[in-house]
C-alpha cells in the first residue's frame, strides 16, 4: 500500500513539474500574470510533494519492507537505522528522489525571492529549474522507480514491478536484505555524495537564470549579480564533495592514495573545473563588460557536464567502456543533454551580438588578459579529461580497438597545466585592470620571486633532489608569498590611513572587500592542498612483510611491531579482525599504537580492509593489515605506507571553506553599514578612555 | 595589431594542449581487450600495455601472504554490452563464463594485497603486460560484483 501512495505521490509531482513548466511559458507568452503565478505555485508544491515520497521511501527503508526492491537492494535487518536512512541515496533509484528533491527545494528557494525588478526573468528560471527536476522524476516514474516490489507469478518466478503482473501473482516477501555494499557505509561515504549532489544542483540556478537572459534579451550583468551565490554555493558544495570523496578513497579503499582518475571521479571533477573558470570569468563581465559570451558558454557547458556527471557517477560505470550503457537509462540521458544543449546553443547563437564586449581586451598583462588565460587553462584541463573518458570509443570507431588511458595519461597531460594555473596565481592579483606591463607586474613580484627561490634552494639541501617537486614548492611558496605579501601591503596601507592597528586593518579588510580577500585565502588554501598533492605523489614510500608477535618493519622515520590481534563481532554485526602495531621512530622512540584491521560483513559477503593512520604535518603512516593466519595467530601481514604531506591537503580544504564562507558572505544592507559606522565613530571617544 | 597578440596567444595554448594530449596519449595508451582477443592475437600481444576483463573463477583464487603474490584466473566474458544484456545481464554472462569450462581462460598474477572484492564470478579488469609464459602480470586490478549493483532476484529461500 506505501510503496503505492510514494509512487502515486511521484508521478503526481512529475504531472506537476510538467504542467509548471507548460503554464510558465504560456503565461509568459500571453502576458497573463497570473498563469505564471499558478506556474509558481505548482513550482512550490513540488518540494512538499517529493518530500512526502521520500519520507514514504524512507519509511519502508527504515521498516525493512523487502518486498520493495529498492530496500531490498540497499539494506538489511543488520543495518542500524542511521545507514537504513542514508541508503536513501546508496542506490540508483533512490538518489535520483534525492536528486529531485534537491532540485525542487532550491528552485523553491530561489522563486520564493523578491523578484520586483527581475520579474521578466521568472517564467523562465521556473521552466528551467521545473523541465530539470521534471526530467529526474521522469526517469523514476518510467525507469528507475525505487517504489517497485517483487511478485511471485503462479509459475512460481520472482519478476520485478510497480503493479501486479497477472491477477494471480503475489507480492514476494523475501526475509532479509541485500545490504548497502560495505564500501559505501562510512561517514565519508553518507555525506559524500549529498554535497556533490548540492553542488551539482545549484549549478542548475545559475544556468536557469543565463537562459531566462537569452531568452528575454536581458543580457546584461543582472543575471550573474542575482546569482553570484548561487554559484559560491555550488562550488563549495561541489569542492566539498570532491575532498569528502578523496577523504573516503584515503580511508576506505586501502591503497594509499586518495585519487585515480577514475572516470567517476572525472566525471564529478568536470564541472569544477568549468565552475571554477566561470567563477573568475563572470568578475571580467561586471568590472570591464567583457566576455559575455564566454560566460555563457562556460554556464551551458557546466550543465550539461552536471547531468552528464549524475549519470556516470550514478550508473555504477567502472573504469570501463563496456560497461557505459549499463543502464537502462543512458540513452535517456544522452538525449536530455543532447536537447538541453543544443537549445542552450541556439539561444546563445541568437543572442550573440547582443553579447558583444563593451570594450577590447588590449594588454596581454592586464588583470583581465590573466583572467582569460586562467579559463583557457581550466578548459584545456577539461579537454584532457574529456578526451580521456571519450578516447576508448574514439578509439573504437576509427581503428575497431579499443585503446583507453590511464591515470599516467591525466598525471602527465594535466601537470604542466596546473603549474601554470599556479604561476597565474601568482601574478595575476598583482596585475591591475585595463592595463599592466612586466615593469609594473615585476616591482611587486621580485621579492616574492626571490624568497620563494631562497625556500626552493633550502628544500634542495634539506629536503628533495626532485626537480619536478621542486618546481612545484617554487611555485606554492610563490603564490603563497605574494597572497600573504598582498595583505599585508593592503593591511599596512589601510592603518597608515585610518590609524587602526595593523591586526585591526586587516580584520576590516576582510569587510572591505570579501570578495576579493575571501578569494585570496581560497588561493592560499588551494596552494596547501597543493603541498599535499605534491607530497604523496613525489614523496610516497611503501613497503610489505609478515610479521611474527614482538617483530618489527621499518619503513622510512618509522618502525612499526606487531603487537597483537584479536577478532569480535561489532554491535552491527561485522566480524572484525584488529591487529595493534606499536609505532616507533627511527631512534626507537615509542610514538603510539596503530589498529590496522579487517571488516567483515556477513550480510554482504565481503571484507573491507581499513588502515590504521598516524597523521603528522610532515607525513601519515598508513599502516594496513593484509592478512593473517588464523591457526597460529602469529603471523600477519602488513603492507605499510607513508604519505609526506598529505595532510596539508585535509588542512588546506578547511581554509577552503572559511574563504568560500568570507566570499559568499551577504553583504550588510549599505544604509545599515553606513548607520552602523557612524554609531562605532560616535562611540570611539569613551571607548578610547 | 592588438588582436594579433591574443590570437597568437590563443594559437599557442591549442598547440601546447594538443602536443600535451598527444604525448601522453600515447605514452599511456592501453589496449582493451577481452581473453579472446588476447588469445587471439598470440605472440604478438607480449609485452604491451593492456587491459582485460573477465570473471573471476573462485577456485582458483590463490594467495601468499608471505609475498603479496596473488594468483587466480578469469574467464572470457563478451565485451559488448548488447550481447551482454542479450544473454541476460552482466551476473548470468560472469557465472555463464565460470561455470563453462570451455570458456577461454588466463592465468592472473598479481603482487599486493588482496582486494576486498575479488571473488568467484566478481568482474575483474586487468592492466598490465602478457609474459613469455601466458601469465598475465597485472599491475592494476580492478574488481566490480554486479550482484550487488543490478537487479538480482533475491533467492526464493526467503520466507
Amino acid at each position: 500500500m506505501l510503496a503505492e501512495i510514494g509512487y502515486g505521490i511521484i508521478v503526481v509531482a512529475f504531472i506537476v513539474a510538467l504542467y509548471s513548466v507548460g503554464a510558465a511559458i504560456y503565461g509568459e507568452r500571453t502576458k497573463s500574470p497570473a498563469v505564471v503565478e499558478s506556474a509558481r505555485r505548482a513550482m512550490l508544491l513540488l518540494w512538499p510533494l517529493i518530500s512526502l515520497a521520500a519520507g514514504t521511501l524512507i519509511y519502508l527503508l527504515i521498516t525493512n519492507h523487502f518486498e520493495v526492491s529498492f530496500v531490498y537492494e540497499v539494506t538489511s535487518r543488520e543495518m542500524p537505522t542511521y545507514l537504513k536512512i542514508t541508503a536513501w541515496w546508496g542506490g540508483q533509484a533512490g538518489s535520483l528522489v534525492f536528486w529531485s528533491w534537491l532540485m525542487s527545494a532550491f528552485a523553491s528557494l530561489v522563486t520564493l525571492r523578491k523578484w520586483e525588478r527581475d520579474r521578466e526573468f521568472l517564467p523562465w528560471v521556473i521552466v528551467v529549474t521545473a523541465l530539470t527536476t521534471a526530467f529526474f522524476l521522469g526517469l523514476v516514474v518510467f525507469y528507475e522507480n525505487p517504489f517497485a516490489r517483487y511478485w511471485q507469478t503462479a509459475g512460481g518466478q520472482i519478476v520485478t514491478s510497480m503493479f501486479a503482473p497477472a491477477a494471480t501473482a503475489t507480492v514476494y516477501f523475501p526475509s532479509d536484505g541485500n545490504g548497502l555494499n560495505p564500501l559505501l557505509r562510512h561517514p565519508g561515504m553518507i555525506i559524500h555524495p549529498p554535497m556533490l549532489y548540492l553542488g551539482f544542483v545549484s549549478f542548475v540556478i545559475p544556468y536557469a537564470f543565463a537562459i531566462a537572459a537569452l531568452i528575454t534579451g536581458r543580457t546584461d550583468d543582472r543575471w550573474i549579480r542575482i546569482t553570484r551565490r548561487w554559484t559560491l554555493i555550488a562550488w563549495l558544495f561541489l569542492s566539498f564533495g570532491l575532498v569528502l570523496g578523496s577523504r573516503w578513497a584515503y580511508d576506505v579503499l586501502g591503497w594509499g592514495g586518495f585519487w585515480g582518475w577514475d572516470p567517476v571521479e572525472i566525471a564529478a571533477l568536470m564541472p569544477w573545473l568549468t565552475g571554477t573558470a566561470f567563477l573568475h570569468s563572470v568578475m571580467i563581465q561586471e568590472k570591464r563588460g567583457l566576455l559575455k559570451q564566454w560566460n555563457m558558454i562556460l554556464i551551458i557547458l557546466t550543465y550539461s557536464l552536471v547531468i552528464f556527471g549524475t549519470f556516470l557517477t550514478r550508473t555504477g560505470v567502472l573504469s570501463s567502456v563496456h560497461a557505459f550503457a549499463q543502464s537502462s537509462i543512458g540513452p535517456v540521458f544522452f538525449v536530455f543533454i543532447g536537447f538541453t544543449f543544443i537549445t542552450s546553443i541556439a539561444l546563445l547563437i541568437y543572442r550573440w551580438p547582443d553579447l558583444r564586449g563593451e570594450t577590447e581586451m588590449k594588454s596581454l598583462l592586464s588583470r583581465e588578459a590573466l583572467f582569460l588565460l586562467n579559463n583557457l587553462l581550466f578548459m584545456s584541463v577539461l579537454v584532457i579529461c574529456f578526451w580521456g573518458v571519450v578516447f576508448p570509443i574514439i578509439s573504437q570507431i576509427f581503428t575497431g580497438q579499443t585503446v583507453t588511458v590511464g591515470p599516467p595519461f591525466y598525471d602527465r597531460a594535466t601537470a604542466p597545466l596546473f603549474a601554470a594555473l599556479m604561476f597565474l596565481m601568482g601574478i595575476a592579483p598583482l596585475s591591475t585592470w585595463k592595463r599592466s606591463t612586466v615593469g609594473t607586474i615585476g616591482r611587486v613580484l621580485w621579492k616574492s620571486a626571490l624568497a620563494a627561490l631562497v625556500i626552493t634552494v633550502i628544500l634542495f639541501f634539506t629536503y628533495t633532489h626532485n626537480i619536478i617537486a621542486l618546481v612545484g614548492f617554487y611555485l606554492i611558496a610563490l603564490v603563497l608569498l605574494v597572497t600573504l605579501y598582498e595583505f599585508w601591503r593592503a593591511a599596512w596601507a589601510r592603518s597608515k590611513a585610518t590609524k587602526e592597528n595593523v591586526v585591526a586593518a586587516l580584520w576590516n579588510l576582510f569587510g572591505r572587500d570579501r570578495r576579493r580577500y575571501g578569494g585570496y585565502v581560497i588561493h592560499i588554501s588551494m596552494m596547501l592542498m597543493a603541498i599535499g598533492i605534491l607530497g604523496i605523489n613525489a614523496f610516497q614510500i611503501q613497503t610489505q612483510g609478515t610479521l611474527a608477535l614482538n617483530n618489527s618493519l621499518t619503513l622510512g622515520n618509522y618502525s612499526i611491531k606487531y603487537e597483537s590481534i584479536a577478532q569480535f563481532t561489532a554491535a552491527d554485526n561485522r566480524q572484525v579482525t584488529r591487529a595493534v602495531v606499536n609505532v616507533y621512530d627511527k631512534n626507537g622512540n615509542y610514538l603510539g599504537q596503530l589498529y590496522p584491521r579487517i571488516d567483515y560483513y556477513p550480510d554482504a559477503q565481503q571484507n573491507m580492509t581499513i588502515p590504521g593512520e598516524r597523521p603528522t604535518l610532515q607525513d601519515d603512516l598508513y599502516v594496513l593489515l593484509v592478512d593473517w593466519q588464523p591457526a597460529s595467530a602469529n603471523g600477519a601481514t602488513f603492507k605499510i605506507f607513508v604519505n609526506p604531506l598529505v595532510n596539508w591537503l585535509w588542512i588546506g580544504s578547511l581554509i577552503f571553506f572559511v574563504g568560500i564562507i568570507i566570499a559568499a558572505w551577504p553583504d550588510r544592507d549599505p544604509e545599515y553599514a553606513s548607520a552602523r559606522s557612524r554609531a562605532r565613530h560616535a562611540e570611539q571617544p569613551s571607548a578610547a578612555d | 595589431m592588438g588582436r594579433m597578440k591574443f590570437i597568437i596567444g590563443g594559437v599557442l595554448i591549442l598547440a601546447a594542449v594538443v602536443y600535451l594530449i598527444v604525448s601522453s596519449t600515447q605514452a599511456s595508451a592501453e589496449y582493451f581487450m577481452t581473453i579472446d582477443e588476447l588469445k587471439a592475437q598470440g605472440q604478438s600481444a607480449i609485452g604491451k600495455s593492456l587491459r582485460i576483463s573477465g570473471a573471476v573463477v573462485g577456485d582458483t583464487i590463490q594467495y601468499d601472504p608471505q609475498t603479496l603474490t596473488l594468483t587466480f584466473d578469469v574467464a572470457d566474458v563478451p565485451g559488448d554490452n548488447n550481447v551482454i544484456d542479450a544473454q541476460g545481464g552482466l551476473a548470468a554472462v560472469l557465472h555463464a563464463a565460470v561455470i563453462d569450462p570451455n570458456r577461454s581462460r588466463i592465468e592472473i598474477t598479481y603482487t599486493g594485497p588482496k582486494p576486498d572484492l575479488l571473488k568467484n564470478e566478481a568482474q575483474a579488469i586487468m592492466t598490465g603486460q602478457l609474459g613469455a609464459d601466458g601469465v598475465f602480470h597485472a599491475d592494476e586490478l580492478l574488481l566490480k560484483c554486479p550482484t550487488k549493483y543490478q537487479n538480482a532476484v533475491p533467492n526464493q529461500t526467503g520466507g
